[in-house]
């Protein structure tokens, strides 16, 4: 008797067949790109303009290596877009939290008990 | 063609075609990953919770030797993935030889990278940090630190481990390329964290 496959055999869509410079020059885009974080480290901006760039940074040298070093570029375009949909959408779920820290941190709004507020 | 139909012409029963023309294999480890990533997001929003939250963090990261040290675990880390990359299309084209040649340079890489940032955490240990203790502000600096860079570290010693393991049956003939696709995905996974971890961990906490 013949095991059967796990799936239906079917040809994946990332062939790895890309020229090897084309690897080398998103290899040192990435680079680069983490060196550009180390300047924003010692850039005379506010804590928080510092954070807002080198978040942007990070999410440009993922890109690079989600779409090309992993090969989701490759893949078919609704794969794309499941897993960036699907990732995203829980990301920003845990964005949720944030309005608490702030409130934490600023004492506004109702941080503190209000007085002749009901208890 | 009925299920019954397609059960009958298929020995191990009702087939259906892959999601997205993804092999199941791969599929599996993208799952993997988006929980992963899922985890490594939830502790990176929990740190910036309290960081934002503490007004007494501590920014005691030196230029030297901590920043230094990041930088080169960085270069390591995507220069490994750039050799991960490589030793997968050497195993896509058929060079076994070349394929596993490039996977242990990659797990090389990564073993180098564990021994940087073990060097790193003793050095802060030696300056009194602790999970529950440091000598510059709130304690939970510490505890956050450790736990972050520590669930890397765990990701990256189990890739070194999983490379080494899928390499060695690779290069045996008991695996296929495929096999190194999937590792490698994972390995590009955990150097994707670090372009994460470094800004928010590191950077944002440099002695100014």
């Amino acid at each position: 008797m013949v095991d059967a496959p796990d799936v239906l055999q079917t040809e994946p869509a990332a062939q790895y067949t890309d020229s090897l410079g084309k690897y080398i020059v998103i290899y040192l885009c990435i680079l680069a790109l983490a060196g550009v974080q180390f300047v924003f480290a010692y850039s005379g901006v506010h804590a928080g303009g510092r954070f807002a760039r080198m978040f942007l940074v990070a999410l440009a040298e993922g890109g690079l290596a989600l779409l090309f070093f992993m090969h989701l570029w490759a893949e078919k375009r609704g794969f794309l877009l499941f897993v960036l949909v699907f990732t995203g959408f829980v990301l920003a779920a845990m964005q949720y939290g944030w309005t608490d820290s702030n409130r934490m941190e600023r004492g506004v709004p109702n941080s503190q008990p209000q007085i002749g507020s009901v208890r | 063609m009925s299920q019954a139909d397609m059960a009958m012409h298929h020995p191990g029963g009702v087939m259906t075609e892959p999601a997205f023309a993804v092999p199941a294999r791969k599929m599996a480890i993208w799952l993997f990953i988006i929980a992963d990533a899922a985890t490594f997001a939830a502790c990176l929003v929990a740190y910036g919770f309290l960081r934002n939250g503490s007004p007494s963090w501590p920014t005691p990261f030196k230029f030297s030797p901590t920043v230094i040290n990041a930088m080169v675990m960085t270069f390591i880390l995507i220069t490994s993935s750039l050799t991960m990359l490589l030793g997968v299309r050497a195993g896509k084209a058929g060079d076994r030889a070349a394929a596993f040649r490039f996977t242990v340079i990659t797990a090389v890489a990564g073993i180098v990278f564990a021994l940087l940032h073990l060097r790193e955490w003793m050095g802060m240990i030696h300056e009194g940090v602790t999970l529950f203790h440091n000598p510059w502000g709130t304690a939970l600096f510490g505890a956050s630190f450790f736990s972050i860079t520590g669930l890397h570290l765990t990701h990256v010693v189990g890739g070194v481990v999983a490379l080494l393991v899928v390499g060695g049956r690779y290069k045996a003939g008991r695996m296929n390329a495929d096999h190194l696709e999937v590792v490698g995905l994972y390995w590009h996974f955990v150097d994707l964290v670090w372009m994460f971890v470094v800004p928010f961990v590191y950077l944002l906490n440099v002695a100014r």
